[in-house]
């Protein structure tokens, strides 16, 4: 047989080399790994205080790691801190809990039922694009500056995307395992659930994860926009008289709790949902 | 008659217009016995699995078993399914079980039938593993254990052995008909294993592709069913000749794409 073309006299020969540091989709050793943590960690850090050490920067500009500590200190003393965090928490506790509380059954009904989807997708994929904060003028409007529009705003941004996200977990659910359903004797009933909601559960924490995220970083815009208390009202506050780093202590307890709060929702997904440990 | 099929015809809607997927489709399975249906992709195999399943409805004709019509899926069909529908989050006793909790079988009794036949397909000490853990061949056993649970009238089975390995699969074959003359089940496989239709059946149903009719109704008298009969003259002049029937129809069916 004769090709038209002699392909390998045109080509050059590849070969792939092997390498550590450049692994595609691989694991890569584990002293490598936490080397490359700890320098992602100490080399902010360092910078942040060679820069304010040697640089002889304003410390209205930029404070030094021990003037932020010692702002840490004086508002933890004086129990401002902990008072604007309990204060923002209770609001992404309350705002985010509603959210899911109704977003979770709505979107799995929205995964199941081809009608329920027609009905609601439509417009849950418009308002989803609407972003959060330009509410914040009409919520005012609507509901003054009190609690209610800024737990209504942390609704309205969690609720769209949890929905839309927990129905795309359920058309996840295999066909032949609802069918697997019927066979056995399960009416739709109990198919969506016993088969459908057990098997979406972790894709329901997954998206509540990356929700609560996103009701994180909105409770600190309603609080900058108007508030008496909480850790965004105390960076505007901070921000206005120019205290720097009590900005930075706030931006940093901020970013503390939506750690844990991401670290929580992975343990929880750990230990309700073994089974599914291997598929992330 | 125990399962009936009778012209049955099922036509899809696509783009290019109606298809016919299955044509003129009339089959008898009596009670006890071992079926295969047997056919290139194409055929409509599983299509007309599903009739039975009543997964899926025919456009026209009907499927009966014991006279009564099949108009949805139920437990008195037990299907095992080409790919793993085992419950992820369950382990392999509570599969087996699940199909009795269902349909509302007390607590014991479920716990003891499950457990009866998870010994049947010889998991009983895989019992509270989880899927994931299994092998493929232990997963079918445990999905066939399921299905039978329930004491279905008849086991459907849509290709179950298909995506195993060649000596998981002969193992497979060896089980499922050991399976059968000792749980005297009726069962209707598809496949496109010719080797494996002929091994384990006692009738075949040869399928012609695009669309789907029967082409040969062949029945298999072998003089003993274990992997030697696989290397005597019978078993191969049953092979040849449904190997020689699809070779024609394959090629009938590329010369009428080209």
């Amino acid at each position: 047989m004769n090709s038209p073309h002699p392909i390998q006299s045109l080509v050059k020969p590849r070969v792939i080399k092997p390498t550590v540091f450049w692994r595609l989709a691989e694991d890569i050793p584990s002293t490598l790994s936490s080397t490359l943590i700890l320098v992602s960690v100490l080399f902010p850090l360092v910078t942040w205080w060679a820069i304010t050490t040697f640089g002889q920067v304003d410390p209205k500009f930029l404070p030094s790691p021990q003037q932020v500590i010692e702002a840490g200190v004086r508002l933890g003393r004086s129990g401002d801190l902990l008072r604007d965090t309990v204060a923002s928490l209770w609001r992404v506790g309350v705002g985010f809990a509603w959210a899911a509380l109704i977003s979770i059954p709505i979107g799995v009904l929205m995964g199941s039922f081809a009608s329920i989807r027609a009905l609601l997708e439509p417009l849950f994929g418009l308002m989803r694009y609407m972003p959060a904060p330009a509410f914040i003028p009409l919520l005012i409007l609507y509901l003054g500056i009190g609690e209610e529009p800024k737990i209504t705003l942390i609704f309205i941004g969690v609720f769209f995307f949890n929905s839309l996200m927990v129905m795309d977990t359920v058309k996840f659910v295999p066909k032949e395992l609802i069918e697997a359903t019927y066979m056995l004797g399960g009416t739709r009933w109990d198919t969506l659930g016993q088969v459908i909601l057990p098997h979406v559960v972790p894709g329901i924490i997954d998206a509540c994860r990356i929700n609560l995220a996103a009701a994180w970083q909105l409770v600190i815009v309603a609080e900058l926009i108007a508030a008496t208390d909480g850790l965004g009202r105390r960076i505007s506050v901070a921000g206005r008289f120019l205290r720097t780093d009590e900005i930075f202590v706030c931006l940093i307890v901020i970013g503390m709790i939506g750690l844990l709060m991401d670290l929580g929702f992975q343990a929880l997904l750990r230990s309700t949902c073994r089974w599914a440990s291997q598929r992330r | 008659m125990f399962l009936q099929i009778k012209d049955l015809h099922k036509n899809f809607w696509t783009r290019q217009g109606e298809l016919v997927v299955l044509k003129n489709i009339t089959m008898d399975i009596h009670q006890g016995e071992f079926v295969c249906a047997l056919g290139a992709s194409g055929s409509g195999k599983s299509t007309l699995l599903r009739q039975i399943a009543g997964l899926d409805q025919p456009t026209s004709g009907e499927v009966r078993i014991e006279g009564r019509r099949i108009v949805g899926p139920g437990p008195d069909r037990g299907m095992v399914f080409q790919h793993y529908t085992l419950y992820p989050w369950m382990n392999v006793q509570a599969n087996t079980e699940f199909g009795l909790k269902l349909q509302g079988v007390p607590r014991q009794v479920r716990r003891e039938q499950a457990s009866y036949y998870l010994s049947v397909v010889g998991l009983t000490q895989f019992a509270r593993a989880l899927p994931r853990e299994l092998s493929g061949g232990m997963k079918q056993r445990v999905a066939i254990a399921r299905a039978l649970a329930s004491e279905p009238k008849i086991l459907l089975m849509d290709e179950p052995f298909g995506a195993l390995d060649v000596h998981t699969k002969e193992a497979m074959h060896e089980f499922m008909l050991d399976l059968w003359q000792r749980t005297k089940i009726t069962v209707f496989m598809i496949t496109h294993d010719v080797e494996e239709a002929v091994f384990l059946s006692g009738r075949i149903y040869a399928l012609g592709s695009r669309p789907g009719t029967i082409r040969k109704e062949m029945v298999i008298n072998l003089p003993h069913r274990d992997h030697t009969v696989k290397r005597q003259a019978i078993f191969h002049d049953y092979r040849d000749e449904l190997m020689d029937l699809m070779r024609k129809h394959g090629q009938e069916a590329l010369a009428a794409v080209a």
